[in-house]
């Protein structure tokens, strides 16, 4: 058995899961097309698909980045000034209550139809995870480490660089898987809010127009993408936490 | 080398207004190794942290000085038992941590030629999770080693390893660490017996000093007055418990 024979076997099985809920409902194809003509709307619109892919995933990367950056400075600010984290931890929690999903509209008021508010709509729902996963890291350092770091005569900031940050990088890794499974959320929300490319946008589109395999097709292409993303950052991410046994 | 100090130390310390040991006087000698005995929680990991200045739960009240009248923290190196290598770094790097801790260029060759007394150079590019338990003690005192610190303050460093490591570890840090002014917190009769030139039993009325052969360390470990001691040791200790 290879190591995709799971994977491919689960796949087949949703597809015959599906299959049968159609022959089972006897539902019409504009409430729930069969696999084989969600199949042929994305291969006729494949090109159309993969333009509005692009957009989203323009959105989903830079979000994702900014997002990831903001939310690393951030935790090693609170890590360093724990005054500052007594301050701030409790009002980020509270922006947390906000729901992001609401905000939307008022993104699109303030940056626009275009990817702009889009990325800032990503950046909001992956900053508290990333920012909250490593700061959490930074906070759990092994205290024996610190001290014997403290009887070496080491700098707050050498401190910072060489045991905190290191130490931390396992946790600021689960934050990132977990914002490359957020970030593309956050920018099919603000494409559906007001936007005019984007997958969420064609998804849309695509109802509207009662073009429902198309609309199957462009949602698989979505979760096909953030399982993509997901792959490419928990690449990116163990390779940040390699303590493999040479170097 | 640098002047090893002695170190006295006198006062009491309290958790929370409730005694945990002392008052105490005692001395840990110029140049020698002092190991330190006592039941668990009676304090002696924070006589450690005391002498290196670090944080603890509760109140010393009295005075850590040196003979020669000099802070001593900053003199002070530190082995914990676990060997804290950073798992992230090679054996190479780890050596010469404390250097790139305080933002200096570290010395290579000599970090070099202490990895090669440690008996770890055809491991200079592995990382601790490539190296036994015992390699990674001998890495941790080339470390300690690397400190060039004139007080060395060890806390339990052998208690994980299996007898035979420990005693080629002891062997070790007896040789490399001699002339300097070493206190090693021990639970292990044997262990304090063999390397101490004294021997201080903790307790929550004091610190007291035990009778050592009169032979110098290290003893080996078949040497029948040490073995008598290190009976007569465990004996009280059992009924100290």
């Amino acid at each position: 058995m290879n190591r995709l024979t799971y994977p491919f076997c689960a796949t087949l099985l949703g597809l015959c899961l599906w299959q049968a809920l159609v022959w089972v409902t006897d539902a019409p194809h504009f409430i729930l097309p069969a696999p084989w003509r969600v199949a042929k709307a994305a291969f006729e619109s494949r090109a159309l698909i993969a333009e509005h892919a692009v957009v989203t995933g323009t959105e989903v990367i830079l979000g994702l980045i900014i997002g990831a950056s903001l939310g690393a400075i951030t935790a090693i600010q609170l890590a360093a000034f724990p005054r500052l984290a007594r301050l701030t931890l409790p009002l980020l929690v509270f922006t947390q209550a906000v729901p992001v999903f609401a905000l939307a509209p008022i993104l699109t008021l303030w940056f626009g139809y275009g990817i702009g508010s889009k990325i800032v709509m990503a950046v909001l729902i992956i900053y508290f995870p990333v920012t909250s996963a490593f700061y959490d890291g930074l906070s759990r350092v092994t205290p024996a480490l610190l001290d014997l770091a403290k009887t070496m005569g080491a700098s707050k900031t050498q401190m910072m660089l060489r045991i905190k940050i290191p130490s931390a990088l396992p946790s600021l890794a689960s934050g990132l898987k977990l914002a490359a499974v957020y970030a593309p959320i956050g920018a099919v929300i603000g494409e559906w809010v007001g936007a005019s490319r984007g997958l969420g946008y064609l998804m849309l589109l695509a109802n509207g127009r009662a073009k429902i395999d198309l609309m199957f097709a462009t949602l698989i292409v979505l979760a096909l993408l953030t399982l993509l993303f997901h792959k490419v950052v928990s690449m990116l991410a163990n390779r940040l936490t390699d303590t493999s046994v040479t170097s | 080398m640098i002047y090893a100090p002695t170190i006295t130390l006198q006062g009491r310390y309290d958790v929370d207004d409730h005694r945990l040991f002392g008052p105490i006087d005692m001395s840990i000698s110029a140049g020698q190794w002092t190991c330190l005995l006592g039941r668990s929680g009676v304090g002696k990991s924070t006589i450690l942290r005391l002498i290196l200045g670090l944080e603890t739960a509760g109140d010393f009240i009295g005075e850590i000085v040196a003979d020669d009248g000099q802070p001593i923290a900053k003199r002070a190196s530190y082995m914990a038992q676990s060997d804290l290598l950073l798992p992230w770094l090679n054996l190479h790097e780890n050596v010469v941590i404390g250097s790139r801790l305080r933002g200096a260029e570290p010395d290579f060759d000599q970090a070099n030629a202490l990895i090669d007394r440690v008996g770890l150079s055809d491991h200079i590019k592995k990382k601790p999770g490539a190296l036994s338990g015992g390699m990674r003690q001998r890495a941790a005192l080339a470390r300690t080693l690397m400190e060039n610190r004139p007080i060395v303050l060890l806390d339990e460093p052998f208690s994980a390893l299996d007898a035979g490591t420990r005693a080629d570890m002891q062997d070790l840090a007896a040789e490399l660490l001699a002339g300097r002014t070493v206190l090693l917190v021990t639970h292990d009769p044997a262990e304090a017996c063999r390397l101490g030139h004294q021997i201080t039993l903790l307790s929550e009325d004091g610190a007291n000093a035990w009778d050592l052969p009169n032979t110098m360390p290290i003893r080996q470990p078949d040497d029948p007055e040490m073995l008598r001691s290190q009976a007569s040791l465990l004996a009280h200790l059992r009924v100290g418990a």
